[in-house]
């Protein structure tokens, strides 16, 4: 910035860096723990003391979470409720969204009110009804009744954030391809949908994410061992007399892998400015 | 190309009434130009004949063929909007093709038209890129080229110019007109800006609050305007406009002079009326109207005066360059010919 001597931007630049270093290491730390006791031999864990990383690595915990618990039926379970959770809310929450971006209708303030309303419920007080329902029609214990039930609780959030992404569409484009010959169907898949793409990518992340660390719902309804999902599995770390801290690090760094995964393969639909040059900007 | 007719158009937005029982008729191959401030229903009209809005009265002609209820993409209408609407995931070769496609053309008849378009337009280096890495004047090229591949029976422009440059769009005014001249297809072009309207229309539609002011070919409606609206808002700088009385055949302003007045066949004396003279036909005389120099504005051809008289900011533009300084007493006058006057209660033009 003009009128600022060499040593005041000095300052500013260590000050900018030091807070961002600031922040990494606290956003950081838990996963760096996690990593660091899953690799601990278990008769360190307690004669160490705290250190930042033990005298002795081990691989034993990841090896006996893989072969000796049913942690890899967990994840698939995990998957499988995740993708198709993020699936349904993206497909559903896409064509709410576009609806409340694009259409003048009867009681749309009210719909965008009731959706909103929905979001302000405590979990807690509704799992009863909820465990009742699902139990009634026999969705407890089953990947689909939980599917169901991340699928409602997301969706709200999902189509307003999706609706957010239409309404940075401008509307000239599909009014454009209307005119060349869409239907507003058409227009939707050919013009506006690749356009949407970073804004989709970034609801399949959140619901993905929200699916795939939610513990309440799936530790009221998952009894049996087949069904659970990998954040119950945890629990089963949590002994009467003992937490077994090595087996459930390791079982934990292995459910990052996943997300991380993901979030790999969407970054670049993450990224947006691919309407950059639509409009005069 | 066809004729469009419009017959006791109306629409309303929720309560307010923004096109009021519109009826016009464009010839086949004729340039009209819809003019008007923003907010007058020009745009809505425009985009009612496209398609894009519904009308709640009234019936729209395309050709033959009553289009009311028919879709925007079954008009064969194109359209260029303000904001060009390029895909911006399409490159310029796609954009240009993007209509021909959808209607399942052979892929020869495709690279033939984009290729004579881009050709026309000077495209031809540019149709690998995306909109994104063209100039504004260069995106609006697209747009025209997208709509001219089409090779429909309507062309729609909303606005085309009004985010280039003042250079670019007096140079894209021209190419816009030199283009209709070889196509000949029926065009109908909105703008706010008269010197637009003024220069590529054969014949412009004033429209004011929903409603068409007048209609005729741009010369006309600057020598005859029909209303104090049209009189104000044909013709750059604006017309200088009076408050008079009518006595006899002159007409006796507020501060007590007179103006000589062309014969009028409907006048009465006594009627309030609004005296109408362009800038560019007062002059300074050795009598009439009293007036001070305010301001001195040399344009190089000409020179605008800005003076004050009958408590109006009056405007002249001479050819020559008078020797004046603010503060400077003159003497307005016009010649009968060039004096319009308007009823004040109806605003109606009196001849």
């Amino acid at each position: 910035m003009p009128g600022q001597s060499f040593l005041q931007r000095l300052a500013g630049q260590i000050g900018l860096y030091a807070a961002v270093a600031c922040y990494v290491a606290f956003a950081l730390l838990p996963i760096y723990w996690t990593i660091k006791i899953s690799v601990t031999p278990p008769d360190l864990l307690y004669s160490e003391g705290i250190r930042l990383w033990p005298s002795r690595m081990t691989l034993a915990n990841y090896a006996s979470v893989l072969e000796a618990t049913d942690f890899p039926r967990y994840f698939l379970n995990s998957i499988l409720v995740s993708v198709a959770t993020a699936a349904i809310v993206t497909a559903v929450a896409s064509f709410a969204g576009y609806a409340l971006s694009r259409f003048r209708f009867r009681g749309k303030a009210m719909v965008s009110l009731v959706l909103l309303l929905t979001q302000t419920f405590p979990l807690v007080m509704v799992i009863p009804p909820i465990y009742r329902i699902m139990g009634q029609i026999g969705l407890t214990d089953s990947l689909y009744g939980l599917i169901i039930i991340y699928t409602a609780f997301n969706i709200a959030f999902a189509t307003f954030l999706m609706q957010s992404f239409f309404d940075g569409v401008p509307k000239d484009l599909e009014e454009a391809a209307m005119i060349d010959g869409c239907t507003r169907l058409m227009a939707l898949r050919s013009v506006i949908l690749p356009l949407t793409l970073p804004g989709m990518g970034a609801t399949v992340a959140f619901v993905f994410t929200a699916a795939w660390s939610e513990l309440l719902f799936g530790l009221m309804l998952i009894n049996s061992e087949s069904q659970k999902t990998f954040s119950v599995g945890l629990l089963t770390f949590i002994g009467k007399f003992a937490v077994d801290w090595g087996q459930m690090m390791a079982a934990s760094v292995l459910a990052l892998i996943p997300v991380c995964l993901f979030f790999l393969f969407l970054q670049r639909y993450l990224v947006t400015g691919l309407t950059a040059g639509a409009v005069k900007g | 190309m066809a004729s469009v007719s419009l017959r006791n158009v109306h629409k309303t937005f929720g309560p307010i009434m923004v096109l009021k029982s519109i009826d016009l008729d464009i010839a086949d191959g004729e340039f009209v130009v819809l003019v008007g401030p923003s907010g007058c229903g020009k745009s809505t009209l425009l985009r009612s004949i496209a398609g894009l809005e519904t009308i709640n009265g009234g019936e729209i002609r395309i050709g033959e063929r009553e289009v009311n209820h028919v879709a925007p993409k079954d008009r064969d209408i194109a359209m260029v909007f303000q904001s060009y609407a390029l895909y911006p995931h399409m490159d310029v070769r796609r954009n240009m093709a993007f209509s021909l496609n959808l209607r399942k053309s052979p892929a020869a008849m495709i690279s033939e038209r984009v290729g004579a378009a881009s050709q026309k337009l000077g495209l031809g280096s540019l149709l690998e890129r995306l909109p994104k890495q063209l100039s504004g004047g260069q995106r609006q090229r697209v747009a025209m080229g997208r709509a001219i591949v089409r090779n429909p029976k309507v062309f729609l422009f909303d606005e085309p110019l009004s985010n280039l440059d003042a250079k670019l769009r007096a140079t894209m005014r021209t190419e816009i007109k030199a283009l209709h001249q070889q196509l000949k297809t029926t065009a109908i072009y909105v703008t706010h800006d008269q010197v637009e309207a003024m220069t590529m229309a054969n014949r412009i539609v004033v429209m004011n609050d929903g409603v068409i002011q007048q209609v005729g070919a741009p010369l006309e409606l600057y020598d005859r305007p029909a209303n104090i609206f049209v009189a104000g808002f044909i013709g750059s700088p604006t017309m200088n406009f009076f408050d008079a009385v009518i006595e006899k055949t002159s007409a006796r302003l507020a501060d007590g002079s007179l103006l000589a007045l062309p014969a009028l066949s409907t006048g009465t004396e006594g009627q309030e009326v609004v005296i109408g003279v362009r800038p560019e036909h007062l002059h300074f005389a050795s009598a009439g109207i009293p007036a001070k120099v305010a301001v001195v504005e040399p344009l190089g051809m000409s020179t605008q005066v800005t003076l004050d008289a009958v408590q109006e900011r009056v405007t002249l533009l001479t050819l020559e360059r008078p020797v004046l300084a603010p503060g400077d007493a003159r003497h307005l006058a016009a010649k009968t010919s060039d004096v319009h006057v308007f009823d004040r209660a109806s605003g109606l033009r009196v001849s």
